[in-house]
């Protein structure tokens, strides 16, 4: 029963953000959900992570739903995953889920956080660089992370 | 199908899926040696099973209900119990049932079989661990064996598989059993032969008994024991057994009966049969390279091998390694009916005693070094109740386990844990303690003007004073003690008080659903076996009671020690074995009796920074009695922490001690760290059908006082800090 030691209840601050971190650098996509007028609404995203986990980056084009819904609730909520689609998922994969407020980025911020973006997904270079494109960046107050089917943690940054 | 290959055509290419037993069988038979026919079912129908049903999920799923790692045995034998439960729960798919039933149908049609276990993890291990997987003697017809064949399955995931899951390399994916199929024999004596004595390797060592060798193997038979000369042969010594009872076949099954008298004054095996036997065992010693551990049993003139395997004790060089003592605690009905009777005539009558005598004393009339003495000595007594404690009142327990894999085995309930509503509403020491409790919260109910002379620290009437003496003295005022001198009021004058907020609250009855169940699990015995199993269930009674009411007897003494630790320091304030270290020394001694207690507590950990704070939301253990409540948590690391209980607050708890109970009516539901069906807080919580959730990890650390705690017993999870999940779930069961 090889079994890497996941996270344990008693973890302490610096471990649930370490195991935060590790699960971010890892994985390259999220979902993304927002809410529209006609309701909730979910979309595939790369995304990237600032080093010290308080902001999430993704890029879409303006004609997005995501990005009208965006525009109207800045509110979103990102659920980042390893799932791998087998039997072991149930206990071992690891879900987290980031709660906060996007905002579009625009001048010499779009343009730091760009260079951040790409060294995650350095192939969407084209696609984030077309002037129809929306580099966002999400503050993210909350953290959930779930781990073991049902173990549930809660990071808060504070303001 | 070719996944049921006769035993004398297993090669060397089949031995990982045919696994150690089925391998060693077939170079008997290609030796030469007497071996029952038989086939072997390859571990490619257990991975088609589990794959195809999706168990492998849910095993994978119980087993990381919780992290294994530090789990006791009580929680592993739970976890088995799950596991089992649900092979029982899951048929084969009807096409691979019936491929199997087809290929096996020359092997088993009309005739007995026994169905066993081949590991092929033993074989991987090098070693063998025998007794950690299941077999059964004299199954008949299709259907049954196929359910045994299960049940050999689940036995890759029993208790004490699980204790040794990395020697075993136990792995849900890659993990799996075969199973021998061989014809059963009724044999008319029947042992096991030790080449090398594990306790002296110049010694040989022969155990018989007549009829076949499951009482031996299991330990309900004594056996008559020959010690031989490893390199001759010769026999050193012959040691008979008492010789009453013989385990013979039965319709289906076995069963312990009377020795017929004109066997009891004859040794199993004649000088020359312990030569042959002898005899063999030096041949397959000589077949496979090492001294080996053959069982054999004879029919008339011809002696039958059943399995060889090397003798290799599971042995730790690590003291705390206590798994082989877990595994001893596996008695049998036999030897548990033993045990019963010296508790329950000879320990517990004692221990009352003792604990009465020792209230009896006056310390008045001591001399302050009679009354130091006098502590040493009751500390003394207090530890010789703990090794008693371990030696029988624990190994009791294993009654409750026992009884409840004959329900399921019988019953077959889709509720693993359905046995325990048998044996649940006895008549608890911890009841009648309630009962004292309860008549003088409903005297202070009834009368406003004593509620508020006690609360204003006045002592009330001399009837009420009279109850409250009656107490202390009956249940060794534990609360008065952890909080030191009596400035306040009495602990037990405010857990009375408050429990004289709220309406009377008493264990729940016992329902008609119980005699129900009782009656449905005793419908399947016929004759003999009928008062078999209504004794069982009996001794289960008993020992599902003895698993508190020991403790409530071992607290009386604790309390009289603490009584004369009290006195001592009242005379001698600050002087050696003041109340404190009294209780630490308690501690102590009661880390022993739950070893992984001390071991969990550390600081608190670091949960806040500058830019950062963590909350944990949820976590999961596992559900052990029904229900939903929310509550705000008291979290209990200390006896006297139970003075300050609140009706109506969750109960969050390391370990629930029986001599904590006091405040359980008092609560909405109970969190315990220490994990387990069969432990003390989930017995009391479905005494009064409070919803209870154990194996919380580090609970007590994670759970503050006064937190808003969730407690769903249904799924065993505990939700912090979460007020809403009652409202959303109204309409379920619940407190």
């Amino acid at each position: 029963m090889k079994r890497k030691r996941v996270e344990s209840a008693a973890e302490d601050l610096s471990q649930l953000q370490r195991r935060i971190a590790a699960l971010l650098q890892k994985q390259s996509l999220a979902v993304l959900s927002t809410q529209g007028a006609e309701g909730p609404y979910a979309s595939l995203v790369a995304f990237a992570e600032s080093p010290d986990l308080k902001h999430l980056l993704f890029a879409t084009t303006r004609s997005t739903r995501k990005y009208k819904n965006l525009s109207r609730n800045p509110r979103a909520a990102l659920l980042i995953d390893n799932r791998s689609n087998r039997v072991s998922d149930f206990v071992r994969a690891m879900a987290v889920t980031a709660i906060g407020e996007a905002r579009e980025l625009a001048g010499q911020e779009r343009e730091a956080q760009c260079t951040l973006y790409l060294t995650k997904h350095p192939r969407l270079r084209e696609f984030v660089s077309s002037p129809s494109c929306a580099l966002f960046c999400v503050r993210v107050d909350t953290y959930l992370s779930v781990s073991r089917f049902q173990n549930v943690q809660e990071l808060h940054i504070k303001a | 199908m070719n996944y049921v290959v006769p035993l004398a055509e297993i090669g060397h290419e089949l031995s990982a899926r045919a696994g150690g037993k089925a391998r060693a069988l077939a170079r008997m038979l290609q030796h030469g040696s007497t071996v029952p026919a038989g086939v072997c079912i390859l571990t490619d129908v257990y991975h088609e099973y589990v794959r195809r049903t999706g168990l492998q999920t849910s095993i994978l799923m119980a087993l990381n209900r919780r992290n294994l790692t530090g789990a006791r045995w009580e929680e592993l034998w739970d976890t088995a119990l799950n596991i089992r439960a649900l092979f029982r729960k899951t048929p084969l798919p009807a096409d691979l049932q019936s491929q199997l039933a087809r290929a096996l149908a020359p092997h088993v049609a009309g005739r007995a079989v026994a169905v066993r276990s081949s590991s092929p993890g033993e074989d991987d291990a090098r070693s063998s661990f025998a007794g950690l997987h299941a077999s059964y003697l004299n199954v008949v017809g299709m259907d049954a064996v196929i359910d045994r064949v299960r049940e050999v399955w689940a036995s890759l995931w029993s208790d004490g598989a699980l204790l040794y899951r990395r020697e075993l390399k136990l792995d849900v994916v890659k993990s799996a059993m075969a199973v021998v199929i061989q014809e059963l024999l009724a044999g008319e004596k029947s042992g096991v032969a030790f080449g090398m004595n594990p306790n002296d390797p110049e010694q040989s060592v022969i155990e018989a008994v007549h009829g076949l060798n499951q009482g031996l193997v299991d330990g309900t038979l004594e056996p008559d024991r020959w010690i031989l000369e490893r390199s001759s042969g010769r026999v050193l010594s012959h040691a008979p057994a008492a010789r009453s009872q013989v385990v013979v076949l039965t319709a289906q099954g076995v069963q312990v009966a009377p020795l017929p008298p004109a066997l009891r004054e004859k040794a199993p095996l004649s000088a020359r049969e312990v030569h042959r036997v002898y005899g063999a065992v030096c041949d397959m010693e000589r077949l496979f390279d090492a001294p080996q551990d053959v069982e054999w049993t004879w029919c008339g003139k011809q002696m039958h091998l059943l399995q060889s395997r090397p003798i290799t004790t599971v042995s730790s060089d690590d003291p705390e390694d206590r798994r082989s003592w877990y595994l001893s605690l596996r008695r049998s009905f036999e030897n548990l009916k033993v045990l019963r009777k010296k508790i329950e005539t000879i320990h517990i009558p004692a221990l009352i005693e003792e604990a009465r005598v020792l209230s009896q004393m006056d310390f008045t009339e001591l001399s302050d070094a009679a009354l130091d003495a006098e502590c040493r000595r009751r500390a003394d007594l207090y530890v010789k109740w703990h090794r008693i404690y371990w030696d029988c009142f624990i190994p009791f327990a294993h009654g409750m386990r026992l009884f409840g894999i004959a329900y399921n085995e019988t019953v077959q309930p889709s509720d693993p844990f359905e046995f325990v509503e048998l044996l649940a509403y006895a008549d608890l020491e911890t009841h009648a303690r309630h009962r004292l409790l309860e008549a003088m919260a409903a005297r202070v109910r009834a009368d406003a003007a004593l509620g508020r002379c006690l609360a204003g620290g006045q002592g009330g009437d001399a009837d009420f004073q009279a109850s409250l003496t009656r107490f202390h003295k009956q249940y060794g005022g534990l609360l008065a003690i952890g909080s030191g001198p009596v400035s306040g009021p009495d602990p037990v004058v405010r857990l009375v008080l408050e429990m004289a907020k709220g309406p009377p609250r008493a264990a729940v009855e016992a329902t008609a659903n119980r005699k129900t169940l009782a009656e449905r699990f005793l419908a399947h015995y016929g004759g003999g076996k009928r008062r078999e199993a209504e004794e069982l269930l009996d001794l289960a009674r008993a020992s599902y009671r003895l698993r508190d009411d020991d403790n409530i007897y071992m607290g009386r003494i604790k309390g009289e020690l603490l009584r004369a630790q009290t006195a001592l320091q009242q005379r001698r304030p600050g002087a050696a074995g003041t109340p404190k270290q009294a209780l630490d020394d308690i501690e102590r001694l009661d880390a022993l009796k739950n070893p992984t207690r001390g071991k969990t507590v550390r600081p608190a950990s670091v949960r806040e920074s500058a830019s950062f704070r963590m909350d944990t939301r949820q976590v999961v253990g596992q559900p052990a009695g029904p229900g939903i409540a929310t509550g705000a948590a008291r979290v209990i690391e200390k006896v006297s922490d139970l003075a300050d209980f609140k009706a109506g607050e969750i109960l969050v708890c390391d370990a629930v001690d029986p001599n904590m109970t006091f405040v359980i009516p008092l609560a909405a539901g109970i969190v315990e760290r220490r994990g387990g069906m069969l432990i003390h807080g989930a017995i009391i919580a479905r005494e009064y059908g409070l919803p209870c959730v154990t194996g919380v990890p580090e609970a007590t650390h994670i759970i503050r006082t006064a937190d808003r705690v969730t407690v769903d017993g249904y799924l065993g999870i505990v939700i912090i800090g979460e007020a809403a999940l009652r409202e959303k779930l109204l309409g379920l069961r619940g407190g």
